[in-house]
């Protein structure tokens, strides 16, 4: 299993004088398989983000363990074993605005991609035009711009494509497509799938769209305060859930084709 | 015969100036709201949607200028009234908004009560506790907790600010609420809320129709009654909402419901599919359809003429040369 993810917990302490702590995410357990599409749907406040910034190595853990491909990922050392990490598990996060400097064209997060990859090839003007491409940006309106020239969504799918340039194993894509108006998701969603199948890639995929995660996902966990609740497959967690804030989120969603009881 | 209307606009243009010339947000628009109906207006970000329920309140301010059109609501023409009159006369008596931001909006040095005042003054000579009264009678009308009303907006959560945003802003009991995007920064739990407290307003008889601004399909489904579909300024299409989410006929339509996602069966099955493209610029829009270029029908004839909106069937209103008028 490329990760696995045991007993993980964090625990933010907070206050000067009264000291108050608050325990984000407790005991999560869970494992992902190569190629596998696993969502972690909760409401917001219910750990989701601060589980994947634990398993990017940007939170220290307070108790548990992280194993990616057999290694601990809080115990690499040097900068060979970080940048295996790095080349290997990419994050795209909800507010693609913090990945980017801001007083460096955007070019520059997609040549990193290179350094990372330590290729120097004379094909790599072709590559990053090519993955631009697939996330549907037209290379002449992106390049050379700077972060705050673009919108939301196309600085979502930038980070999309650095993905398609590194090829990692691991995708931890955090409400990746939030800022994406709905009529561009499907292009989006379909790169992941594209990049499972050629590459076996795994994504572990947070959002609070359950439609969404129902639509995409192998599997299906349902976060709630800190806690894992419920995991399965799609239709087991939407058609039969056994938790009861899974019921609730269930009964919740606005639906396309059924009316709510009550409306 | 036809239901009486509470607000009809006719050939309403409405464009922002800005330094390159005007930006056409809403360009040459029809819209009737008959009484008691609830009207989801729909459209990808950036469509006019917003521009479109400000102006038909006549909240516009430059940038906004009104360039054309008239805009009747409960028998008055509004189009032609100045600020204070439409303060006086028409703003949270005959119609409400609670725009995008009234979340953030709120004055955080004020309590709920405080805006109560704000909102009554304007229209009645009452003291203090004679609205303190009404406000704590129309809260528990809604079932909400009469202690918000002595809080600060920091002290409540964001479903309970925005509801009680809503039931200040009807206190006076306007024909017309209207209702930008109330629920999209809410979590789902906190949405259904909010959506049963609107729909709580229509059935206690406080407002009679509602305007619902989102680009969440599956929310409209729930509470509307009526659909219009927005692209580019203009409305594409219109019907109820049954009609439109089962026999969607514009192919906006049909591809902005293919791209919503809820989890059900037939969503699955159907699949997910996206709309090449990126919605136009609308200081310079296409000419002839302005869905056009990313239109998967398109034809000789949509490149050059702009097509009408069009009744197609029962009150089916239609803007594609797929429908031509006469058939």
């Amino acid at each position: 299993m490329p990760l696995e993810v045991k007993n993980l917990t964090r625990v933010f302490v907070v206050g000067l004088f009264k000291r108050k702590e608050i325990l984000a995410v407790d005991g999560v357990s869970f494992g992902v398989k190569p190629g596998e599409f696993v969502s972690l749907v909760g409401e917001s406040g219910s750990g989701k983000t601060t589980t994947a910034k634990m398993i990017l190595r940007l939170l220290q853990p307070t108790s548990g363990s992280i194993m990616f491909e057999g290694r601990d990922v809080w115990g690499l050392k040097g900068i060979d074993e970080l940048r295996w990490y790095w080349k290997n598990v990419h994050g795209i996060f909800q507010d693609p605005y913090a990945s980017y400097n801001p007083l460096h064209k955007i070019d520059r997060i997609l040549y990193q991609a290179f350094t990372l990859m330590r290729h120097s090839g004379a094909d790599r003007d072709v590559m990053v035009e090519e993955a631009l491409r697939e996330v549907g940006l037209r290379p002449d309106d992106v390049l050379g711009k700077y972060p705050h020239e673009l919108s939301g969504g196309q600085r979502q799918r930038i980070m999309v494509a650095r993905c398609y340039l590194l090829r990692p194993k691991l995708i931890l894509a955090d409400e990746p497509i939030s800022m994406i108006d709905a009529s561009t998701r499907a292009s989006v969603l379909q790169l992941f799938s594209k990049l499972r199948e050629e590459f076996e890639t795994s994504v572990i995929f947070i959002t609070h769209d359950l439609g969404l995660a129902y639509y995409v996902s192998d599997e299906i966990m349902i976060m709630y305060k800190g806690s894992i609740v419920e995991k399965g497959s799609p239709d087991e967690v939407i058609d039969h859930p056994q938790d009861s804030y899974t019921k609730r989120l269930r009964e919740d969603v606005p639906l396309l084709y059924r009316k709510w009881a009550g409306f | 015969m036809k239901k009486a209307a509470l607000l009809e606009a006719k050939d309403v243009k409405a464009y922002y100036s800005v330094r390159k010339g005007y930006v056409k947000a809403v360009d040459g628009l029809d819209l009737v709201i008959e009484k008691g109906i609830t009207l989801g207006l729909a459209g990808e970000s950036g469509c006019g949607k917003s521009t479109l329920v400000n102006t038909l309140m006549m909240n516009v301010k430059p940038p906004l200028y009104l360039v054309e059109g008239t805009i009747v609501l409960g028998g008055k023409v509004i189009s032609k009234m100045d600020r204070s009159t439409l303060k006086k006369s028409v703003w949270g008596v005959l119609a409400s908004i609670v725009p995008q931001s009234a979340l953030n909006a709120l004055m955080p040095t004020k309590r709920i009560l405080d805006f109560t005042r704000d909102v009554v003054s304007h229209h009645m000579d009452v003291t203090d506790s004679e609205v303190a009264s009404m406000a704590e009678k129309r809260f528990e009308e809604l079932n909400l907790p009469v202690e918000a009303l002595s809080f600060y907006p920091h002290e409540l959560s964001g479903g309970m600010k925005q509801r009680a945003v809503i039931a200040v802003s009807t206190l006076l009991n306007p024909k017309l609420l209207i209702v930008d995007e109330p629920t999209s920064a809410l979590d789902v739990s906190t949405q259904k809320q909010v959506l049963k407290m609107l729909m709580d307003l229509k059935t206690t008889g406080i407002t009679e129709s509602m305007i619902f601004v989102t680009h969440d399909i599956a929310v409209l489904r729930q509470i509307a009654d009526w659909i219009a579909i927005m692209y580019a300024g203009k409305i594409v299409e219109s019907g109820s909402t049954e009609d439109i989410l089962h026999d969607p006929e514009h192919p906006y339509t049909y591809c902005l419901i293919n791209a919503v996602v809820t989890p059900e069966p037939e969503v699955r099955k159907r699949g997910l599919t996206s709309i090449p493209g990126e919605p136009p610029n609308l200081l310079d829009p296409p000419k002839g359809c302005r869905f056009h270029p990313r239109c998967p029908k398109v034809m000789d004839i949509c490149r050059s003429t702009e097509p009408m909106l069009v009744e197609i069937e029962g009150s089916r209103l239609v803007a594609c040369h797929l429908f031509p008028p006469n058939t």
